[in-house]
């Protein structure tokens, strides 16, 4: 994993040109100004949908016409953004309420769980480890209809409480295999030098593990926050838009009404997008990290 | 005894938690659901316990498969992921073969090829909504328009409305969204084939083509193996994009998710579960030889 993340992070050194004739260097350049090219018309293939969010979302009613679809705003108004925060701002807030505990849970049960298969090598440590992965990949819908009658039963409230609930238990498989790629990375001198010294498995964990493990709390952390962040499954059977997250009310806001307000809802989705997005800008090289590790390679 | 409790208790201590929580969460709601689906609770009384249920054995997944309707979300399924694997495939791996070599502004590139992975499936449907309006000539919004604007006025069609293969418009979104992340996964194992081994090609003075195809190539297909099956997976539980863009009630996007959201919302229990099974049963022939191959192949290093 660390190897795959670092390649992607670090811009690799530039391989010298090879020599050769100036025939060789034109037919180089040609096909040097195609990729560029073909680079650039795939990047503005992938801004497509942003130009749209961003244009739509400052139009006013009377940009509405077909014909202006694709244009600029006639007039720049911010009364989309203003209506979209005055619906969405509650399920923002609520939403950060669920994604900061169900994130910080899982990762503490996973950093645990991860140390405990790294560096106990007890029979059948693969099996359980292959079981637990095995919960990353299942359908959800193959266990939501007991899942319902459970939390029911159990007299967990719908909405925010059970969301942080489910979010840190399916979020364990994913947050145990990218702490185990991990430790099982770090030299064994390292754990011996603290056993050596008297620690328990405990006491090894707690004060030589845990600090060491800060970047890939990081990685996990982003990964959890972004899946909470984004998820719509759990909050469609868990919630309801007036105590759920914010990509249930966003589906709202968009769907509900009658006669669709696209310049609303594009500005809300833009507003429910800026975490997640704000997060990749700032901590890109974590984000590709937790990704990789998604691949579940080792 | 003290001994062994030294030994088994502290590892034990940290992982229980979770092996019991996975145990009840995962294992144990899987084996109640297959109880649920071999019931006859179709009914909100039933759901309950106002009216009783009994065991009806495979009856449900009979009627179920035999079923045109769910024969449809099933053939959807397969469409949907044919065309989302297809397009993910080919855009990540010519993404990321574009940027092999060093190149200007290579992060610029790199980071907006994948950041729609960071958006949620809702927040691009609202907008892929829109994209993918089906009004054609003078009413077109959306991509049909922008095709007016360039000259590509042929390309124009109705996309999720279509009866047929509206199902693989849905799939357009999804492929904007995770390509990116295949790119990633790409670009890893090119940067992951030892420099020594290009340099060798090329004093065997084979070019650049013969290069890629008979030295890089071969060494990405754990890469490829690894999208495969993560794009399938999240592709047979596609749910998101098609609640958010054509709705649940649409006849011509419903996949087998969307059915079982269905069933759920009208009390139907017994067939909301079997479904789940069903897609169960889809997803492990896909992931457990996956699995048990890591594995092996884990011990093997």
């Amino acid at each position: 994993m660390t190897a795959a993340t670092e390649s992607l992070t670090k811009p690799i050194k530039a391989a010298p040109i090879g020599g050769g004739g100036n025939a060789g260097r034109d037919r180089f350049s040609w096909g040097r100004g195609l990729k560029y090219l073909a680079l650039l018309f795939f990047l503005l293939i992938v801004l497509i949908p942003v130009y749209v969010l961003i244009v739509t979302s400052f139009k006013g009613t009377g940009d509405a016409s077909p014909v202006r679809a694709w244009n600029l705003p006639l007039s720049w108004t911010m009364d989309n953004w203003k209506e979209a925060w005055t619906s969405l701002s509650p399920a923002i807030w609520r939403t950060v309420q669920m994604v900061v505990p169900a994130a910080l849970i899982s990762s503490l049960l996973g950093s645990m769980n991860g140390f405990v298969l790294a560096r106990w090598r007890f029979k059948g440590a693969d099996i359980v480890f292959t079981l637990i992965l095995f919960g990353m990949f299942i359908p959800y819908q193959a266990v939501m209809i007991p899942l319902l009658k459970l939390m029911q039963s159990a007299h967990i409230p719908n909405g925010i409480p059970s969301l942080i609930i489910l979010h840190v238990i399916y979020g364990l498989p994913i947050t145990t295999l990218i702490f185990r790629n991990y430790y099982m990375s770090i030299p064994n001198e390292l754990i011996e030098a603290a056993r050596v010294d008297g620690a328990g498995m405990l006491r090894t964990y707690a004060s030589v593990v845990l600090p060491i493990s800060i970047p890939s709390f990081v990685v996990v952390l982003i990964w959890q926050f972004t899946s909470a962040w984004n998820d719509f499954l759990f909050a469609v059977f868990f919630s309801s838009s007036q105590n759920g997250p914010v990509t249930l009310a966003l589906n709202n806001l968009a769907n509900g009404a009658l006669l669709q307000n696209y310049g609303v809802s594009m500005a809300g989705a833009l507003l429910a997008s800026l975490p997640t997005l704000l997060v990749y800008a700032l901590l890109g090289k974590y984000f590709i990290g937790g990704l990789m590790s998604g691949s579940v390679k080792g | 005894m003290p001994r062994n409790l030294r030994r088994w208790g502290p590892p034990l201590l940290l992982i229980s938690p979770s092996l019991i929580l996975l145990g009840v969460f995962v294992y144990g709601l899987l084996a109640i659901n297959a109880k649920t689906s071999m019931t006859d609770m179709h009914t909100a009384a039933q759901t309950t316990g106002r009216k009783p249920t009994s065991f009806v054995w495979l009856t449900n997944y009979g009627d179920l498969l035999t079923s045109p309707d769910f024969q449809h979300s099933l053939r959807n399924l397969v469409i949907y992921t044919v065309v989302f694997l297809g397009g993910t495939m080919l855009f990540g791996f010519l993404w990321a073969w574009l940027l092999d070599r060093p190149v200007r502004f290579e992060g610029v590139f790199r980071s907006i090829y994948l950041f729609p992975m960071a958006v949620s499936f809702v927040a691009s449907g609202v907008v892929w909504r829109w994209l993918l309006n089906s009004n054609q000539g003078e009413n077109a919004s959306g991509l049909n328009r922008l095709f007016q604007m360039v000259g590509l006025d042929f390309l124009q069609n109705n996309w999720w409305n279509n009866v047929n293969y509206g199902i693989a418009a849905i799939a357009i979104p999804a492929i904007w969204q995770l390509s990116g992340y295949v790119m990633a996964l790409f670009l890893a194992g090119f940067r992951g084939v030892p420099e020594e081994l290009r340099e060798a090609a090329k004093m065997d003075g084979s070019t650049t083509w013969q290069m890629y195809r008979h030295v890089i190539f071969p060494q990405l297909s754990p890469v490829a193996l690894s999208a495969v099956i993560i794009v399938g997976h999240m592709s047979l539980k596609a749910f998101d994009l098609i609640m958010s863009i054509s709705k649940p009630a649409n006849y011509q996007t419903k996949v087998p998710a969307i059915d079982m959201y269905v069933f759920k919302s009208s009390f139907n229990y017994a067939d909301a579960a079997a479904v789940g099974v069903i897609l169960l049963v889809i997803v492990a022939v896909l992931v457990i030889p996956y699995l048990v191959h890591l594995n092996r192949t884990e011990k093997n290093a």
